[in-house]
């Protein structure tokens, strides 16, 4: 079965000035469909630079990256923006959800790139919103919402295109231990009920155990052992 | 939701300030409509100048007085049809604001001149007959609540009564009113006899309507009356009533000049006012930008929400602006200039509707272009 994630070799360097910094040094990668992978490391070490890598929003100075059977080192900008709408969904630590929008508003963002009538939209919306148990809030602006509920919004969004890879950076970071549990039983729920491939990073040892496979990256290398 | 229900949410992030921008940008483009109304009225777009009838007035002054004796020889001008002639009163009623023109006339000759003007002939006749008869414009009685019978007091303040006496007043007879399309013109009309019997100062008038049969032959026409008068004591100045309007405007200044100075100070402020504010919602919104981009929304879709937003500020300012002053305008009068009310004139429209569309454009350019430079990593680093 071919992986659904693949990095052969990747590396990354970042330029500021005449200054180069090295994040990524050589990175091999494969992570198949369906599974649940955690991504450890200490501060600095490159989990979000990879992670940034593996969901199109950042592009590797040398290697490939190969997601869903696209390599994306050769997609165009515009190319990569509409193969993030089809392929990832993001959850970030901090939701990032929009506060002018409601729940049901929020999930909706990534369908209006889709061809869907605005009733189909609003029906896929709710039945996301359903998935991760907040169809009764669907009306919340997300000041209104707590910080679990919150993330469930950023999850229905992830998944409400139905995309198969889940990228999620630190999606439990700011919240409590029993609301992290439930998050996490919810990212468990998409991955083995769903199918959804999911790459996490966490700092959290609890948080990783959930996961199927942990990988530690140490100085922009991974640890060998872990991939 | 729609890609504009997403501008239209993002317009409400801060309720406070946008509705202040809105308001900025509404009076900016009130003031534009209504300053190019006026200077497009003063410039001679109204409709008030006939192309068939010279004014005569005193070559160095419009207050100059003539002597009723050139009347005769205006009319002896070759091209010359008819010649009447008109007062400036200025006067009070009640009260300096209740302000409008006041013109001692000869009834029937004035009526013939300006066609225009409706008025039956009882009435007509009843101004004629009365020596201290009076006949406004049914607008203007309906303004004061003046019906035929009233003695309307006047008090003067130029023409006092030869015996010192500064209250006029007048019989009114009747009103008059306009055909479609005439200048509204709210002219308190009474009669010249009256006027100088009163003063004592008989045998001049303020200036001289003629009406030519060809307008073609206006400008010979008037060169020849001048030439007329020209070694006299009373030397004239004869232009279309046109010409007239212009050269009247232009004693007050360039209104067109002064109206596109302000409207550029008003413009420039704004532009920079509007600037400031979307400016200031891209900055704090460059988090939203990433994430956006990060769900699929392309650069150039990011740039054109930014773009979109600005574009709505403007359109709803700028359209409500030019709304509200096609309504102004059609109230607003000019009582100074004997004007009842400034028509809204399409050019005006379709020029704030450009501008609208310019200044939402120009002041979304950079917003857009820097949220279409946006890249993830970095803005999501920032937030």
């Amino acid at each position: 079965m071919p992986a659904n994630i693949y990095l052969r070799n990747v590396e990354k360097r970042f330029v500021k000035g005449r200054e180069a910094v090295d994040v990524l040094l050589g990175v091999d990668l494969r992570v198949e469909e369906g599974e649940f992978l955690a991504l450890m490391g200490p501060s600095g070490s490159g989990k979000t630079t990879l992670l940034n890598l593996i969901g199109g929003i950042d592009r590797a100075t040398a290697g490939d990256v190969v997601i869903a059977g696209r390599d994306l080192g050769k997609l165009s900008s515009g190319q990569l923006a509409s193969w993030r709408a089809a392929n990832i969904g993001f959850v970030f630590q901090f939701y990032n959800l929009l506060p002018v929008l409601n729940a049901a508003r929020n999930v909706e963002l990534p369908l209006l790139l889709t061809k869907l009538a605005s009733r189909e939209r609003r029906a896929n919306a709710l039945t996301a919103l359903r998935v991760v148990g907040l169809a009764d809030r669907a009306k919340h602006k997300p000041g209104e919402l707590s910080g679990g509920q919150q993330q469930r919004v950023a999850i229905a969004r992830a998944i409400v295109a139905d995309a198969p890879i889940l990228v999620c950076d630190e999606p439990t970071g700011d919240l409590d231990r029993d609301t992290a549990d439930e998050i996490l039983d919810l990212l468990n729920i998409l991955s083995a009920d769903h199918g959804k491939t999911i790459v996490m990073v966490t700092h959290d040892p609890k948080a990783a155990s959930h996961a199927q496979r942990v990988v530690h990256l140490d100085k922009g290398r991974l640890v060998k052992g872990t991939a | 939701m729609s890609t504009v229900g997403l501008i239209w949410a993002n317009l409400h992030r801060r309720p406070a300030r946008t509705y202040l921008t809105l308001f900025s940008v509404l009076v900016a483009f009130l003031l534009f409509a209504v300053l190019r109304t006026m200077a497009v009225w003063f410039a001679g777009g109204n409709e008030i100048s006939s192309a068939n009838r010279l004014v005569v007035t005193g070559k160095y002054s419009i207050i100059d007085s003539l002597p009723y004796s050139q009347l005769k020889a205006i009319a002896a001008v070759d091209g010359v049809e008819a010649v009447t002639h008109q007062q400036w009163f200025g006067g009070i009623y009640q009260d300096p604001r209740n302000w409008f023109p006041k013109y001692p006339v000869e009834p029937r000759a004035y009526f013939d001149m300006y066609p225009e003007l409706v008025i039956d002939p009882e009435t007509l006749d009843a101004f004629a007959r009365t020596r201290t008869g009076a006949v406004a414009p049914a607008d203007l009685a309906a303004r004061f609540g003046w019906e035929a019978g009233d003695k309307i007091p006047i008090e003067a303040d130029i023409w006092p009564q030869k015996d010192g006496n500064r209250s006029w007043e007048f019989d009114l007879v009747g009103t008059y009113a306009f055909k479609e399309g005439a200048a509204r013109e709210q002219i308190f009309l009474f009669q010249h006899d009256y006027f100088a019997e009163a003063t004592g100062i008989d045998g001049m008038v303020g200036w001289y309507t003629a009406r030519i049969a060809n307008p073609e032959q206006a400008g010979a026409i008037a060169r020849a009356i001048d030439a007329r008068f020209e070694h006299s004591m009373n030397p004239t100045k004869t232009a279309t009533e046109d010409e007239l309007a212009r050269s009247f405007a232009a004693q007050i200044g360039d209104l067109g000049l002064m109206a596109n100075s302000i409207l550029s100070a008003v413009f420039f402020t704004i532009l920079l006012l509007t600037a400031v504010v979307m400016n200031w919602t891209f900055r704090e919104r460059v988090p939203e930008f990433a994430v956006l981009k990060t769900l699929g929304f392309s650069d150039r879709r990011v740039a054109l929400l930014m773009l979109g937003e600005s574009l709505l500020l403007c359109l709803l300012g700028g359209g409500a602006g030019i709304a509200l002053a096609l309504v102004a305008t059609s109230f607003m009068e000019l009582s100074n200039f004997g004007i009842s009310e400034l028509p809204l004139h399409w050019p005006t429209i379709m020029a704030g509707g450009a501008i609208t569309v310019g200044l939402g454009l120009l002041v979304g350019a950079g917003p857009a272009w820097l949220a279409r430079r946006l890249t993830i990593a970095e803005a999501l680093r920032r937030g």
